[in-house]
């Protein structure tokens, strides 16, 4: 199994607040992982890291290695634009530009020109196609963003996610704001997008962890406390707080 | 956990108790029909055995109904890790249960086919396997309630000699069949006993070794 993402003793300040600390992991390629944890124990930070989104908090210091297929992402010959398109991000609340269907997947490849003006259709279908939208909206790819439902706009968030070719997908709570159908879509899928990407999936939804993910990670207090198959994980867990939280018996 | 309010999830707690009263009243009805219908043999009591097998039916029941909180839990609400492992533990315990009360209607059964002629000698290694069985079963429902991985690892040894038990009775009544070809139909109901005590013993030792998974979440074979 390829290491596609990995940390070496990374720690996070927010000013005196130490977020994360000495967090150590291997992300394998390919797979899904799924961080769990309760809330304010460090899994936003922890993801944000891995796109160097953190270091858009003021006061923010970080220490440590994260390391994207060996490289160090926070070395200084980084470009971190270039990062952000390799680690796309999904966020918890579908925020969609206020723009059409078309405009929010074309958005990305025409900035960056990463596409030639006349392959833009081509990328806007091959792109809501992988993110399982395009038989829902191939016939009003001019309407607003906003007109789509919520799950229909995670999804569209995800093909604008995808349409700047990342090789892993960082996802913060993408179905807490959806309901159960729109979710098991999303579910389905991440299980599609896996062949082709490394997800790695913060979600307090433990029943959605232990159905999607292959590894999980749960973290407390600023820290990785274990990490580990997810079947294991959520069958015997070695750690007694790990078991404690994943049995619902604290938090 | 510092700094976070325990929760102890009541539902499923209070639950989780009603789950374990169960089990327990189904495997106190299991040992009480081996028991009584070793005793049913032992005495040639027709009217006790009779009582054997209609109490398998509520043995049955209880499986039916144990099973359907087992679902019904799993269902409504989502147990993890050790919660997991106990339900997932209970479903295939009361399998075992339940069959130990078949067998124990098997014995029964026996009993009423060699009612009212002695037995073809004296039953001795019988009723030795017998409290070994019922040992076997006690220790091992024992380990489940108190969830005492340790006392289940002791069963294997019993099961041993359970086994080789079952075997010198059978090479016994064999023998008696050679000397007196009449006597062998008693001797094979003789030898069937032998066969379904060893059962249960099997079916005892497999609950201990759910108990085991259930504890430590790890597969074990104990004997």
């Amino acid at each position: 199994m390829k290491i596609k993402v990995e940390t070496k003793n990374l720690n996070v300040w927010y000013g005196e607040n130490h977020s994360l600390k000495n967090f150590s992991i291997k992300i394998p390629e390919k797979k899904i992982t799924a961080i769990i944890g309760p809330s304010g124990c460090g899994k936003s930070t922890f993801i944000k890291t891995l796109n160097r989104m953190v270091e858009l908090t003021p006061g923010v210091k970080i220490s440590g290695k994260v390391l994207v297929d060996g490289k160090d992402i926070y070395s200084p010959d980084v470009d971190v634009t270039e990062i952000r398109w390799k680690m796309g991000m999904v966020f918890q609340k579908p925020n969609p530009f206020p723009k059409s269907i078309f405009e929010n997947v074309a958005y990305g490849p025409k900035v960056h020109r990463l596409v030639d003006r006349e392959k833009l259709d081509h990328v806007v279908e091959v792109n809501l196609k992988k993110a399982a939208l395009w038989e829902e909206v191939k016939d009003r790819l001019k309407m607003s963003a906003f007109e789509l439902s919520g799950g229909q706009q995670q999804r569209l968030c995800i093909a604008r996610a995808l349409a700047v070719n990342p090789e892993v997908i960082l996802m913060d709570e993408p179905c807490s704001a959806l309901d159960p159908i729109a979710t098991t879509k999303i579910e389905d899928l991440l299980f599609d997008l896996k062949k082709n990407y490394t997800i790695i999936i913060v979600t307090h939804n433990l029943q959605q962890a232990a159905r999607v993910s292959d590894f999980t990670a749960f973290m407390y207090m600023g820290e990785l406390i274990e990490y580990g198959k997810t079947d294991e994980i959520f069958e015997r867990p070695r750690n007694k707080q790990t078991q404690d939280y994943i049995m619902g018996r604290f938090g | 956990m510092k700094g976070q309010k325990v929760t102890v999830r009541k539902k499923l707690s209070e639950e989780l108790e009603d789950l374990k009263s169960l089990m327990m009243e189904m495997s106190a009805l299991a040992t009480a029909s081996v028991e009584k219908a070793v005793k049913s043999l032992a005495r040639q009591d027709v009217n006790l055995a009779n009582k054997v097998i209609k109490e398998d039916d509520k043995i049955d029941e209880l499986e039916l109904e144990i099973e359907n909180k087992c679902m019904h839990l799993i269902a409504l609400q989502q147990p993890m890790a050790k919660d997991l492992r106990v339900i997932g533990s209970c479903l295939k315990i009361i399998t075992d249960l339940e069959r130990i009360g078949d067998r124990a209607a098997d014995i029964a059964q026996i009993t009423k086919k060699l009612a009212g002629r002695p037995l073809i000698k004296p039953l001795v290694d019988i009723p030795r396997m017998a409290e070994l069985a019922i040992s076997m079963i006690k220790d091992s429902v024992k380990a489940f309630k108190e969830e005492n991985s340790l006392l289940a690892w002791g069963l294997g040894e019993r099961d041993d000699e359970v086994d080789k038990l079952a075997q010198q009775v059978n090479r016994e009544l064999l023998s008696f069949v050679v000397e007196d070809p009449k006597k062998t139909s008693d001797a094979f109901l003789l030898m069937f006993v032998a066969s379904f005590l060893e059962r249960i013993a099997d079916h005892a030792t497999n609950i201990a070794e759910r108990v085991i998974y259930m504890e430590r979440g790890e597969r074990v074979k104990i004997n």
